[in-house]
């Protein structure tokens, strides 16, 4: 089947949905690509580059024509005219929002595919490009506060004098929360946290972050991964730790997004204007409605106590390059899911939830929205956890209990000791101290020594050759000889095996200058 | 020359071979300890063939020496041969051989008359049983780890009752066998051939019903029956040099055990008692895990240039497949492009107590690179890549995560901690213990599937 690529229609777009690299794999899923001239010129892929790669390079008309239409944007009505009916389009779509574009999409009889409505699952992971431009779009927000913002990000002792480091809030610790929690710390700037969702308070500090949450023993996980609206006295806690946080930071980026609602409002125009004059806020949420008061989508707006509000909603797409090498690997490793046969022939696996819930529309239906996918495992986790609590941890064992046993135990050895007789006591006795030996010598011996030690202690349990050599010759007894003689013969195996493969093992641990 | 001399000839080799243990304890000193083992046998061995010459004459020298000289030859052969990845057969076989020999000794021994013939023939029947069931035990131990027996328990209905119950046997049986008199030679031997057969039932059956994973544990506890077989045979021939050895060898043996199955988080006993998991119900398979991700081995090697940590944890799956040279090439490579390179072995790791390090000396990794797991399980959220060689229950985070998994509790590697793993395995099948492995399906987890020895040369050539 063949793939098509055409150049992004939407003013602004500067992505591509393939690149050589992602080319080359859909060839090798056994697909034939075509690429529009110019897909790839903001990205800086030139044609050439596509055609290296084994594309076919041709007009908006041939690509636009082929069996499956992969692009960044949804398509326009001009453009959905140009597919041909029974196609698979495959783009961001935001269904929810747009369903007039779904109902389009259905009545020209193609099968569209949502990028953007991939179930939240971990084998998803691979083609969710949510996570892919979320992750860009955090890194770039950072950048975008530090080009925006007056001073250095990290703290210097210079001879012109101190520099205090910037102090970084990010609110929402997903994935462009954590992307933008990276970003700010390496760049040395002081970053806290913070999420709806407690549980991430451990990846915010594996990210270097300190979590700040609000005063409120409160938090949930909704069923599908996504965090979704508190209660009353929730948001009052939470606003008093914005409020504080402003007064206090110098670049807020806020990152709350509620799948099919407008953003939460996190910042009122109050908390703004607390804030130090120069300060910057990144809204990644501006185009949903924005967590900041006063933000505007596209825009970078001053308020009049001097603070930047940035509000672009294109922040992936201006690391073009990065982001179209994203958007393609999720494309091909879509293609990979609908490819099982590695065969250039796309089939569509109504069970798998992946595809059965990225797909919006089919022939000529409208599959919107899909069955809800359970998929978080936060209530299953809730009642694993129940259970270990049940079981009391185990009581230490009494200790007059024990001495009570030791004592019988004595008591009894001391009767056996009397009935008998004194050689055998003797013996007892070096019994004894050598089991003590034998425990405390080994109970040092290093890991990978156990094996040598094994076959050393083997070897010299061959010692077991003593009593047969012993036994050989006496009373002249032909029977006890012979058994004797393999006695004799079968331990010194182990004697001589034992030390033999020993010394060989031994040989072969080399410290690292020995190596060399 | 007289008797005392031989005393304080054994006394100096008991004295050696408590050397040899203890200089095996570090690398630097053990190849010291195994001389001191050595030393220590030789000088014994004189001073008994001494005491052998003089109250049998040379007549039994001749029939020693030529003893000696081929079970030399088969051991010496046998040691030569063997290659590092089949060292736990070797080892086990040779336990048999300790076992059989303990049986032989008995046997021998319960046709002298003794001063104390009560406590003589206790030690009789105490020797033989031991070494038998040392014998078969390490039988099944070596045809289970060569394959040459199927590895998975056996179960068969009322397991611990059968154990139970022969060792009931067996302690009213003692109590008989010093009963009957002297002169009744026949009645004796059947009923110490009978107490044979069943201590033999009782190794074959113990160890049958012990799956493959466990085998590190069932190795040394044979290696601590082969002990206690030689001190029972010390008490029998009233020589202090055998209890002295076969108590330290069995000691040790039992605390190696007892190490092993903490690694686990098991009992000795359940350990012991056989059946993995074969107690309690196997949960989690109809859970869903969602899906794996595949890689290659060219994507493998990319991650690998740019990475600065590297932490590979092989397991049995590296035994099998051979690969431990193929690693070691790997990882010479990695480390001549700067890469820090550091292996984690998990105790448990392989059928043998440091089978693992054992392998990566033979293929000349540096010993120092290579740590235990609490050494390096820290090290984890910082490193950028973990390969994962043919372990799987080591790597199990369900260990931690999942109280209801039967490996519950079990102390791993936590490789999930690391920012990419790529699993060298040879299809999707669980490991050893019978339970999924959620790390297949975490996020920064990919496969890599084939055979693990040319998976790895592949990345080796496509570095």
């Amino acid at each position: 089947m063949l793939i098509g690529i055409p150049r992004e229609s939407r003013a602004g777009e500067t992505r591509a949905a393939a690149t050589p690299k992602t080319v080359d794999q859909l060839l090798k899923l056994g697909y034939a690509v075509t690429v529009e001239s110019g897909a790839g010129a903001k990205a800086s892929f030139d044609d050439d580059a596509y055609a290296a790669a084994g594309a076919t390079i041709a007009d908006a008309a041939t690509v636009w024509a082929a069996d499956i239409v992969a692009k960044i944007n949804a398509p326009d009505d001009a453009e959905i005219g140009l597919l041909r009916p029974g196609a698979i389009v495959i783009s961001l779509m935001a269904p929810a929002l747009n369903p007039d574009l779904v109902s389009a999409l259905a009545a020209r009889g193609v099968t569209a595919m949502a990028m953007d409505a991939v179930p939240r699952i971990s084998r998803a992971q691979a083609l969710d490009v949510l996570s892919s431009m979320a992750n860009i779009a955090g890194y770039r927000a950072v950048l975008e506060a530090a080009h925006n913002f007056g001073s250095f990000f990290t703290g210097q002792v210079t001879a012109a004098g101190k520099v205090p480091p910037a102090k970084v809030f990010i609110s929402g610790a997903g994935v462009a929360g954590l992307a933008a929690i990276g970003t700010a710390n390496s760049l040395g700037a002081i970053v806290r946290a913070t999420d709806v969702r407690p549980e991430v308070a451990e990846q915010v500090e594996s990210m270097g972050a300190d979590f700040v949450k609000p005063d409120v023993a409160e938090g949930e996980v909704s069923s599908d991964g996504y965090a979704k609206e508190m209660g009353a006295d929730y948001a009052e806690a939470a606003a008093r730790m914005y409020a504080d946080q402003c007064k206090d930071v110098d670049i807020i980026v806020t990152t709350a997004l509620i799948p099919g609602r407008p953003a939460p409002r996190l910042i009122t125009a109050d908390m703004v204007a607390t804030m130090k004059s120069g300060s910057v806020i990144v809204d990644m949420a501006a185009a949903a409605g924005g967590n900041v008061e006063g933000s505007v989508a596209d825009q970078l707006v001053v308020t009049d106590n001097g603070v930047k509000i940035i509000g672009y909603t294109d922040l992936p797409g201006r690391l073009p390059t990065q982001a179209s090498q994203l958007y393609g690997t999720n494309i091909v490793n879509l293609m990979k899911l609908l490819t099982p046969g590695k065969d250039g022939l796309a089939v569509l696996d109504w069970d798998d939830v992946i595809v059965r819930g990225m797909t919006v529309a089919k022939a000529g239906e409208v599959t919107w929205p899909p069955p809800p996918v359970q998929v978080s495992a936060a209530p299953a986790a809730a009642g694993a956890a129940a259970a270990p609590a049940v079981k009391a941890p185990k009581p230490p064992p009494d200790p007059n209990k024990r001495l009570m046993w030791m004592a019988i135990g004595a008591l009894l050895f001391l009767l056996l000791a009397n009935l008998s007789p004194s050689p055998f006591l003797g013996h007892f006795m070096v019994f004894m101290l050598s089991v003590v030996i034998g425990y405390y010598v080994i109970g040092n011996v290093h890991h990978a020594l156990h094996t040598p030690l094994m076959s050393v202690t083997n070897a010299i349990s061959g010692i077991i050759v003593v009593g047969a050599l012993l036994q050989i010759g006496h009373d002249n007894k032909l029977l006890i000889t012979g058994i004797a003689f393999f006695g004799a013969l079968v331990a010194s195996i182990n004697v001589f095996g034992g030390f033999t493969v020993t010394g060989r093992m031994l040989q072969m641990f080399k410290r690292e200058d020995a190596v060399r | 020359m007289n008797e005392t001399l031989i005393q304080g000839a054994y006394i100096v080799a008991g004295l050696l071979f408590i050397l040899a243990l203890a200089g095996l304890s570090k690398h630097e000193t053990a190849v010291m300890g195994n001389k001191y083992g050595i030393v220590g046998m030789t000088i014994a061995l004189a001073a008994t063939l001494w005491l052998a010459t003089k109250t049998a004459g040379f007549d039994a020298l001749l029939i020693i020496a030529i003893a000696m000289a081929i079970g030399a030859a088969i051991g010496i052969t046998l040691a030569r041969k063997v290659e590092m990845t089949g060292m736990p057969e070797l080892i086990a076989m040779l336990h048999s051989f300790v076992g059989i020999a303990a049986v032989l000794v008995g046997w021998n021994s319960s046709y002298e008359t003794a001063a104390y013939p009560a406590i003589h023939d206790v030690e009789v029947f105490v020797g033989v049983f031991i070494g038998a069931v040392t014998f078969t035990g390490s039988i099944v131990a070596y045809l289970k780890l060569s394959a040459k027996m199927k590895s998975a328990p056996l179960v068969l209905p009322a397991r611990h009752a059968i154990n139970l119950g022969i060792i009931v046997v067996f302690v009213v049986m003692t109590i008989v066998y010093v009963l009957v008199p002297h002169e009744q030679m026949f009645l004796r031997q059947l009923l110490l051939g009978i107490m044979t057969v069943l201590a033999l039932f009782l190794g074959w059956h113990l160890v049958a019903s012990i799956g493959g994973g466990d085998m590190p544990v069932v190795v040394s506890m044979l290696n601590s029956y082969s002990g206690w077989a030689a001190a029972a045979a010390g008490f029998l021939l009233n020589n202090d040099l055998l209890i002295i050895t076969g108590a330290l060898v069995g000691s040790s043996g039992a605390y190696l055990s007892y190490i092993m199955c903490r690694a686990m988080n098991r009992s000795f006993i359940s350990v012991i008692a056989g059946g993995f998991g074969s107690d309690g119900n196997v949960v989690g398979e109809a859970k869903d895990y969602g899906e794996h991700r595949e890689t290659s081995a060219v994507e493998v090697a990319d991650s690998l240039k740019n990475a600065h940590d590297v932490i590979i944890t092989p397991g049995y799956g590296m035994a099998t497949a051979q690969a431990q040279y193929a690693v070691a090439d790997l990882t010479a490579k990695l480390r001549a492009r700067g890469v820090n390179v550091r292996f984690g072995i998990h105790p448990v790791a392989g059928r043998l107590p440091g089978h693992m390090n054992v392998l990566l000396a033979e293929a000349k990794v540096p010993y120092d690179i290579v740590l235990e797991m609490d050494e390096i399980n820290d090290d984890m959220p910082s490193t950028d890549v973990v390969l994962v060689i043919g372990a799987n229950d080591t790597v199990n985070p369900a260990a931690q995560d999942d109280p209801s998994s039967p490996i519950a509790g079990m102390p791993v590697l936590e490789v999930w901690k690391a920012a990419e793993v790529v699993v060298f395995k040879r299809s999707m099948n669980t490991g050893y213990a019978g339970v999924q492995n959620p790390l297949f399906f975490k996020d920064n987890s990919a496969m890599l599937f084939g055979d693990a020895k040319e998976r790895v040369e592949d990345i080796v050539k496509a570095l």
